[in-house]
């Protein structure tokens, strides 16, 4: 096979959509500013769990422990340490987030199929029982509140504003984008990609299938994990509830909408529920679930594909 | 001590066999068409609803029961042609999605229809008896009896009735039972309806036990999952079996935890169960 150079298509896209992300604070009001940043955030989670779900077909309804576990793990690190840092936070966050992400690996992937997301399940539920209880450490049902941290790089210090926070989560997320392409794109992608088309051919050619699982569950709750320290910095808050099956939930709606398999279908995804459910709630005020899980369903049953379904081949080019 | 433990034995024995009904529909349901129903904790909760209602029209507890177990049958059936049917023949995992979305749908409808506030269904038989310490409601009891007679009449329609034999035949070989000319589609419809129903009827027995509310659904699907996986996916007996162990445990662990983290037991008990046997723990050979 021999490797073309990206389409010159694609990268156009890639620097209008950044572009527009990037001008969005400036001429959004303040409502809508907050929304684009957080469905960047969103997104990022979405885009973790499409690595398992859309690259390697296994899927995770679990993808809340990641996430709760890189929140939490950014604010106990800026709660108990003086001062404050924002480099030090997201890295106790992104370790809090790999370790519970080893375990979940070590024992999810031993398991096919409906088997691995009711393990997901079961672990992100155990995560949530331990938060809720342990109130000493985690705040309990309260959670935990702190203070934003500044930006701080080599002696260089920045007091966040709505619109320099909007611009640091976009970094990272097209940051944390650009890493998870090229990794679908390298040999290990490929390796992923062909469990999701066939395992058992795959484990015959002779890859150590569980392996290859392993890591990529492990990166996918990385990148949750960073998602989760986002959040908490964003939002300057860690709560329980952000570990229950809601969060792991609206990550399969928002890869499934979106478009699995293509890293910004998620994105897309989670853009599209947060303005159903603005469009929604005027009319089904809290319920506003019932036409988005209705839009879900024939999602799945007439466009298995997603959103951006089309467009998976010049997206993963 | 030991009279707490022997309470809370007969408290797990009663959890076990309600979550035993609740388990075997939705093994049944994964045993013949291979779709893991997400929503089945949401028929349950809904079963549970449509008894308050029927029973604040009818008012006689029995009625209701027959009209939960009716009205989840049918909606149940519904829900196959509409959102599974479609499906025959993909991946195991889009139904699972499917079926995710019907539960999001049950579940804000009952919270639209009904309300955030949590109902109680009045026990149909008051009566206490004495138990060591404490009056042990009657009706325990008999909700243990009840879930345990539905379960042998279904095991009966397993055995001998046309249809009961029909289900166990497409279980087995689907395109074989298809070739001998039983009406598989059909099957699916009907095994989906009756898995809906027993949910439903469990629900509606539980609803004197623990109060209704919409929440409900999300607390029994992941205790009916980790028993179908303890118990051995698509194995019926299995599944009764686990049911009424995980529900020992968890009544035993909560003499010494609180009851919130009692759930962690059942948690654990799924992870060394498919790390050391993840066929289930209650199926003599693994295929």
């Amino acid at each position: 096979m021999t490797r073309t150079r990206p389409p010159l298509g694609y990268w156009t896209g890639f620097g209008l959509v950044l572009l527009a992300l990037a001008v969005a604070p400036l001429v959004l009001p303040e409502f809508w500013r907050r929304f684009v940043t957080e469905i960047l955030i969103w997104g990022l989670l979405a885009m973790s769990s499409d690595l398992l779900l859309g690259y390697t077909g296994i899927v995770s309804f679990g993808h809340s422990a990641f996430f709760g576990l890189g929140m939490y793990g950014a604010a106990m690190a800026l709660l108990r340490l003086h001062p404050a840092s924002l480099v030090l936070a997201t890295g106790a966050g992104l370790a809090a987030a790999a370790i519970v992400a080893a375990v979940v690996a070590y024992f999810s992937t031993r398991l096919r199929d409906i088997y691995f997301a009711i393990t997901t399940l079961v672990f992100s539920q155990i995560f949530y029982v331990v938060i809720f209880t342990w109130t000493e450490v985690t705040g309990g049902e309260n959670g935990l509140a702190f203070r934003q941290p500044p930006l701080t790089l080599f002696g260089w210090t920045h007091r966040f504003t709505p619109t320099t926070l909007h611009w640091f989560v976009l970094g990272a997320v097209t940051l944390s984008y650009l890493v998870l392409r090229r990794v679908t794109q390298s040999p290990f992608g490929m390796v992923l990609q062909s469990i999701r088309e066939n395992e058992s051919r795959t484990l015959a050619i002779g890859y150590d299938v569980k392996r290859y699982k392993i890591v990529a569950v492990l990166l996918s709750g990385l990148f949750a994990g960073m998602a989760g320290v986002l959040y908490a910095v964003q939002n300057k808050f860690a709560a329980p509830n952000f570990v229950f099956f809601d969060v792991s939930a609206n990550v399969v709606i928002f890869n499934v909408l979106g478009g699995p398999g293509t890293l910004v279908g998620p994105v897309l995804g989670a853009a599209v529920f947060f303005v159903l459910r603005e469009l929604f709630s005027r009319y089904f005020t809290e319920y506003y679930l019932i036409p988005v899980g209705v839009i879900f369903t024939l999602t799945v049953i007439f466009l298995p594909q997603g959103l951006l379904g089309a467009l998976r081949r010049p997206l993963n080019q | 001590m030991l009279e707490q433990v022997a309470i809370q034995l007969l408290n797990g024995l009663v959890n076990g066999m309600i979550l035993a009904l609740v388990a075997s529909g939705l093994t049944l349901i994964f045993g013949i068409m291979d779709v893991v129903n997400f929503a089945h904790g949401d028929l349950y909760m809904l079963g549970a609803y449509v008894g308050t209602t029927a029973l604040a029209v009818t008012g006689s507890f029995w009625l209701a029961l027959l009209a939960a177990s009716v009205a989840i049958f049918w909606l149940g059936v519904a829900i196959q042609l509409v959102a599974l049917r479609p499906l025959l023949g993909r991946d195991p995992l889009t139904t699972i999605l499917a079926t995710f979305g019907v539960s999001l749908v049950l579940q804000n409808y009952a919270l639209w229809q009904y309300g955030p506030a949590g109902r109680r269904i009045t026990e149909p038989v008051a009566g206490h008896f004495r138990l060591f310490y404490l009056d042990y409601p009657w009706y325990r009891v008999i909700v243990a009896v009840l879930a345990a007679a539905i379960l042998a009449a279904l095991w009966l329609f397993l055995k001998h009735a046309t249809w009961g034999i029909w289900i166990r035949a497409v279980t087995q070989d689907r395109v074989m039972a298809a070739a001998m000319g039983i009406p598989v589609p059909l099957v699916h419809t009907a095994v989906f309806g009756l898995g809906a129903a027993m949910a439903g009827a469990s629900g509606c027995l539980s609803g004197p036990l623990v109060g209704v509310d919409q929440t409900l659904g999300l607390g029994i699907i992941l205790k009916a999952f980790i028993v179908v996986v303890v118990g051995g996916m698509g194995n019926l007996v299995g599944s009764v079996l686990a049911a009424i162990f995980i529900s020992l445990l968890e009544a035993l662990a909560s003499l010494w935890v609180s009851p919130a983290q009692a759930v962690i037991v059942s948690f654990v008990l799924l992870i060394v169960t498919l790390l050391g046997r993840p066929t289930g723990l209650f199926v003599p050979t693994p295929k």
